[in-house]
């Protein structure tokens, strides 16, 4: 890559990036008439108020990130088939989405929860296992923040910009409109962003392999490129069988866990726009295995890049005129901006319900609670950006993957009560520090890999995981007996 | 019906069934075609489970 300064896909670049700038800060006036507009319900869920195409664009936008398109490719071109476990993972999602959240979204409608801390304090009385959904909430979106900004920071060095200072500045916008917007604008610049990487990526994947002799000669070129690497292949390892199913599974399990997926999923206007969402987001999943082809076309384009990120970048500046070059990485970057921004802002709502207004000051009312929400999702991001600037990427990524594992542990305390009324608290509280234990503890063990073998089966530790969590779960409320009283809902 | 939102966990996890690269659609080999076509067949199973169930509901 160069790293001279390329003005004319720099221009482009910024030209769009202030264009959603204006946007985000717009957002705040969109849809807010004759409501309260400083409750937390207004800046965290947008007023819960958004119909099925609005909900459309804001799930795929918090759930396709920058790091899908720079990472997953990544992957593909690093390892092949394997990287493409992303694809069964974003189809299985939907018929989950479909049968679980829409019984959620009632549940916390009813009784006016914002996060998923709420909806488990409700159901179980239990302040410990509140708590413990609330942490496990924030500790496994930081890492996922961070790894926004590094999708961004991977466009912002390809476009020839060098230091931190022009992500600190990108950092800086996204941090302010979201503080004065909330939730409306990441909803709104969804829209933008959506649209861009709509057009990047079929473009892409119609004129790469227009390019290089179709996607036979792209499969070809990778095969071939596997070959002399003497690792990867088009097609898995008997031995991959489980590992690529299992991670497809649980990624798909956790998916909806997190703070920010659920966010979205609470802002919708009712069950059926969730269902509606179930049957149409699978659109979003034909653009991720398109864009993970692009680790394919790599090959055909014949790509050669130090570190496995620059893939998707290089492949546009090799390609493509400048002003699409600038086109697409601001594409990329703003993809990064959306989930950044719902990340945090679904972070912020669990520290301040379920933190905040549970220890610190009950009496705290919704204008005070969307304050102190306000002022957590900018500490929430600087956070993040200090992680990046401060300590080694990899690190990041591995600790990301420790936040699915973490977040897989609160799915028996946040689903299985909508099922099954016989659970308590105190089991359920057991089961989470049994599965998190143990999956922190095996991570580290096994030198940070996703996949560990338990009795000659090797699949994804946060399956592992879970199941022990289940396990104690049933044993502890069999020994423990019948499920406490639970409390009357509180807004 | 509800089980129809089970075949594409049986479709995509079972994973000897699609691990080869013959027969191949449009230069795509087996195990792309295959799990892609999941896409459409997995919204339109869930389709079909909404239409079942939810049309007449609230909204």
């Amino acid at each position: 890559m160069s790293s001279s300064i390329n003005w004319t896909a720099l221009s482009v670049f910024i030209f769009f990036f202030l264009l959603i700038t204006v946007m985000g800060f717009a957002a705040s006036r969109w849809q807010s008439q004759g409501s309260k507009g400083s409750a937390l319900d207004e800046w965290g869920l947008g007023g819960r108020r958004f119909g099925t195409w609005i909900t459309w664009f804001l799930v795929g936008g918090d759930f396709y990130t920058a790091y899908t398109i720079i990472a997953v490719p990544a992957l593909v071109y690093a390892v092949g088939a394997y990287g493409f476990f992303a694809l069964p993972y974003t189809i299985i999602v939907y018929p989950i989405v479909f049968a679980i959240m829409p019984k959620l979204w009632q549940v916390a409608h009813k009784n006016g929860h914002v996060t998923a801390g709420d909806v488990v304090y409700a159901s179980y009385n239990s302040r410990p296992l509140e708590l413990a959904v609330a942490v496990t909430g924030v500790l496994a979106t930081m890492p996922y923040i961070a790894l926004q900004l590094v999708g961004m920071e991977v466009v912002i060095k390809a476009l020839g910009l060098q230091g931190e200072i022009p992500l600190f500045a990108a950092f800086v916008i996204l941090a302010l409109y979201t503080y004065s917007a909330g939730l409306r604008a990441p909803a709104l610049i969804a829209f933008v962003k959506d649209l861009m990487i709509y057009i990047v990526v079929l473009t892409a994947v119609i004129v790469v392999p227009m390019k290089v002799g179709g996607y036979g000669a792209v499969f070809h070129a990778a095969a071939e490129g596997y070959k002399a690497k003497g690792s990867g292949s088009l097609t898995l390892a008997p031995g991959q069988f489980l590992p690529y199913a299992s991670l497809a599974l649980g990624s798909a399990l956790a998916a909806f866990m997190y703070p920010h997926t659920l966010t979205s999923i609470f802002a919708a206007k009712s069950p059926n726009t969730i269902r509606k969402n179930a049957i149409y987001l699978p659109l979003y999943t034909l653009l991720l295995a398109l864009i993970a082809m692009l680790g394919y076309m790599a090959y055909a384009a014949h790509i050669k890049v130090s570190a496995p990120n620059q893939v998707v970048p290089a492949l546009f500046q090799s390609l493509f005129p400048s002003w699409f070059t600038g086109f697409a990485f601001a594409a990329i970057a703003i993809g990064a901006l959306v989930p950044a921004a719902v990340m945090s802002i679904g972070a912020a709502n669990l520290f301040t319900r379920n933190f905040w207004k549970a220890y610190v000051n009950p009496q705290v009312t919704h204008t005070g609670q969307a304050k102190v929400a306000k002022i957590v999702s900018l500490l929430i991001k600087l956070g993040a950006l200090a992680f990046i600037v401060f300590v080694p990427t990899q690190y990041a990524i591995n600790l990301q993957l420790l936040g699915g594992l973490w977040i897989l542990q609160t799915l028996p305390s946040v689903v299985f009560g909508l099922f099954c009324k016989r659970l308590g608290g105190r089991a359920l509280l057991l089961g989470w520090i049994a599965g998190l234990a143990y999956g922190t503890w095996t991570v580290f063990a096994d030198g940070i890999k996703p996949v560990h073998t338990v009795a000659g089966l090797t699949a994804y530790t946060g399956l592992w995981a879970l199941a022990l969590n289940i396990i104690v779960v049933v044993v502890a409320q069999l020994v423990l007996g019948k499920k406490a009283q639970s409390v009357p809902a509180q807004a | 019906m509800w089980i129809i939102l089970l075949l594409p966990f049986i479709g995509l996890l079972w994973v000897p069934f699609f691990n080869k690269l013959e027969p191949s659609l449009f230069g795509f080999p087996f195990f792309y075609w295959y799990q892609l076509l999941w896409i459409p067949v997995t919204a339109f199973l869930t389709w079909l489970v909404f239409r079942r169930y939810h049309k007449g509901d609230e909204e």
